[in-house]
């Protein structure tokens, strides 16, 4: 597919244009929908639709009121500041805990390791809705149900399967002997971890830190149960409106939210070429 | 074959064998330690409510808790008998209803028992406010005498049935089945049979999505395999995007195209495809449900398939084709059978990311195009009735796994890819 022969047949030459006419047709599905929501975002009237105004490109038609209420309405500033909060605790307990299972996972000898592996993983296995439905039963119980700390620890557990995969990933092909070397130089395993274990581990545990922090960011289902208004985080926030009310400021924070998620993906590509550059695998 | 082969010692006198045992042994318990702290995390946060949600599906508290003298007596009490029970019995039953009354707690034992025999809660209700006043006996004429339900044996019967600590209850409603009160299974009502409905949409509109995403996914991982790599690196971008953005954006985003006024309709109407009054109802039904998750199932395909197809090296057809394949042929029989692990893992993952879905349905959905999630939730945060959301939890978790034995088998969960 590498371009066109120059001996290609008339049918080959229409049915290579018609393909990527197709396959630009499928991008333009995939990518439509996101690329819509900013300029509707930046509409002068309450709807989510473009108006005549904005057709013809006249500045009466776009108005940045929705950003203005984003930026001063309590709900909304509330919802950022529990998305935060809630993101920040539960990435750290999770990455704290993910890294290390990680690090044990990966050992040699380590004895039932699939199954480990398995119920380990299990909390992205499960579909959110059943996690959700017990971890509200559950934690009604124990009267965890509408607190920040319920909501951090769902959040948690929901986010360690990312750190756990992709630390292991990074762990494989992974050379004990860097560690003995270490050893026979005279560095104390507390001086190896540090100095050899942590830094080649590094992008991986940043990545799945950042996966498992845009989880909690993103995660709507869990916190609709076992969060209430008072941990209202933006995606709680984001549906109840879509639900209630709907008006433009839901679009500005749909814009808002497509430019943090390019900005991170670009983070994660950028850390997984160095984890590549590091570990030798050159880019092709 | 010498009988005196020396034993391999250490420095200080163990033999070897054991010696490596230990450390090994050491090893396997370093390597348990570094896991032990998520293993009870997980096994507290997550694991214990998702058992305590499955055990809430048997748990029939409510009845002995509520009739605490009555049940007892009940017991000795034989339905076959034809009679209704004893004086005694009343008397526990009225001392229940005005110890509930006082605790305010009695109306659970009737929306408890209306799940069985709808309508009968009235019954409870009524006898709840009336019983109040009665302070001698004979008990058993002045409760017939609120309502003669109770001078009728199926009540009695219903009670009996109903009152075990344990109840098989919920997981037959989610199965459309029900006990009667004899205790004996059978199937529900023809207008009641609605989850298995339910079930069978969620399988039927989860399919028609994944099979969407393949026929969609299929040609652009095609297209990105074969392009050079910095190339490629781009469109993999708008694979991306998609991807990363939150749920809700894309969700959001679909609202804004489908709805009624939304901009497909607008720009149907603008061109003179429809007149004004025929716009197409987009959203709020199985359509919407479909456009929308295909949408945001489609990159959990392509990645999968185009780390598939990256490794078929093009050599493959190049010799189909100089065999004399057509390049019709050389595709369907040569390229397509390579990318079938492809097919697999990214079919299998669309299915059982889309049968658990609840966020886009619920907001795009309508009536007709939820899921069993949605039904879910209904009986969690509406109807209360939450033995039955645990039920129907249950199954969904059981078809979610059993399709992770399959992806398992058929990948291998550790060869997840994120991104």
């Amino acid at each position: 597919m590498a371009g066109l022969p120059p001996y290609a047949s008339t049918p080959e030459r229409i049915w290579y244009y018609l393909f990527r006419f197709l396959c630009g047709l499928i991008f333009f599905f995939l990518i439509f929908p996101i690329v819509v929501v900013i300029p509707l975002s930046f509409n002068a009237v309450p709807f989510f639709t473009f108006t005549q105004e904005m057709i013809t490109l006249d500045p009466a038609g776009y108005s940045l009121k929705w950003y203005e209420d984003f930026f001063t309405n309590l709900n909304w500033q509330g919802a950022v500041r529990n998305s935060v909060i809630i993101g920040i605790f539960s990435t750290l307990i999770a990455t704290f805990l993910g890294t290390l299972a990680a690090l044990g996972l990966s050992r040699p000898h380590i004895p039932f390791r699939t199954t480990l592996m398995g119920i380990l993983i299990s909390p992205m296995i499960v579909p959110l809705i059943i996690s959700a439905a017990g971890m509200f039963f559950f934690y009604s119980r124990i009267n965890l149900q509408g607190t920040h700390i319920g909501v951090i620890l769902a959040h948690a557990a929901l986010g360690t399967p990312f750190v756990v995969i992709t630390v292991t990933a990074t762990l494989v092909g992974f050379d004990q002997n860097l560690i003995r070397a270490s050893a026979s130089l005279g560095a104390t395993p507390t001086r190896t971890f540090f100095k050899i274990i942590v830094p080649l581990i590094l992008p991986g545990v940043i990545a799945g830190g950042l996966f498992a922090f845009v989880t909690s960011f993103d995660e709507v289902v869990v916190i609709l149960f076992v969060g209430s208004f008072e941990q209202r985080t933006i995606p709680w926030q984001m549906f109840s409106g879509i639900r209630e009310h709907i008006s433009p400021t839901i679009l500005a924070v749909a814009t808002i939210l497509v430019f943090i998620s390019t900005l991170l993906l670009t983070a994660v590509e950028l850390l997984r070429r160095r984890n590549e550059r590091l570990r030798g695998i050159r880019l092709t | 074959m010498s009988t005196e082969q020396a034993i391999l010692t250490t420095a200080d006198g163990t033999p070897l064998k054991i010696s490596l045992q230990r450390a090994m042994r050491r090893s396997r318990l370093k390597a348990l330690g570094l896991v032990a702290p998520l293993f009870v995390f997980i096994l507290v946060s997550f694991l214990l409510p998702i058992g305590d949600m499955l055990l809430r599906g048997v748990e029939n508290h409510i009845v002995a808790e509520e009739l605490p003298r009555t049940i007892p007596l009940l017991s000795e009490w034989q339905p076959d008998s034809a009679t209704i029970p004893s004086e005694a019995v009343f008397k526990a039953l009225v001392l229940d209803f005005q110890q509930g009354a006082k605790n305010k707690t009695i109306n659970r034992l009737g929306s408890r028992l209306n799940y069985e025999v709808a309508g009968i809660s009235s019954l409870f209700r009524k006898t709840a406010r009336k019983s109040r006043t009665l302070t001698s006996d004979p008990y058993q004429e002045a409760m017939i005498k609120i309502d003669k339900q109770w001078g009728s044996i199926e009540t009695w019967k219903l009670l009996k049935t109903f009152s075990s600590r344990y109840t098989p209850g919920y997981y037959l409603a989610g199965a459309d089945l029900k006990l009667n009160i004899d205790g004996e299974i059978q199937r529900q009502p023809e207008e009641l049979r609605v989850y298995m409905k339910l079930f069978w949409r969620t399988l039927r509109l989860s399919a028609i999505i994944t099979l969407l995403t393949l026929v969609l996914g299929y040609p652009i991982a095609y297209l990105m395999a074969s392009l050079p790599t910095r190339t490629s690196n781009l469109l993999m971008i708008m694979v991306l995007l998609p991807f990363w953005t939150s749920l809700l954006v894309r969700t959001t985003a679909w609202i804004a195209l489908l709805q009624q006024e939304g901009i497909i309709n607008d720009f149907l109407v603008v061109i003179g495809l429809l007149n004004d009054g025929g716009r197409l109802p987009l959203i709020h039904n199985a359509t919407g449900t479909i456009v929308a998750m295909t949408h945001i199932l489609l990159p959990f395909m392509v990645l999968p398939l185009f780390s598939v197809m990256k490794t078929i090296s093009p050599t493959y057809v190049r010799a189909a084709k100089s065999l004399g394949a057509t390049p019709f042929q050389a595709l369907i029989k040569v390229y397509m059978p390579n990318t079938i692990p492809g097919m697999g893992a990214g079919g299998i993952l669309v299915f059982i990311l889309a049968i658990g879905y609840y966020i886009t349905p619920e907001l795009v959905g309508g009536i007709s195009g939820t899921f069993i999630s949605n039904r879910i939730a209904y009986h969690i945060s509406s109807s209360l009735n939450w033995g039955l959301a645990a039920a129907l939890g249950a199954f969904l978790l059981l078809i979610v796994l059993a399709l992770y034995a399959l992806y398992d088998k058929l990948v291998g969960i550790d060869n997840m890819k994120l991104g």
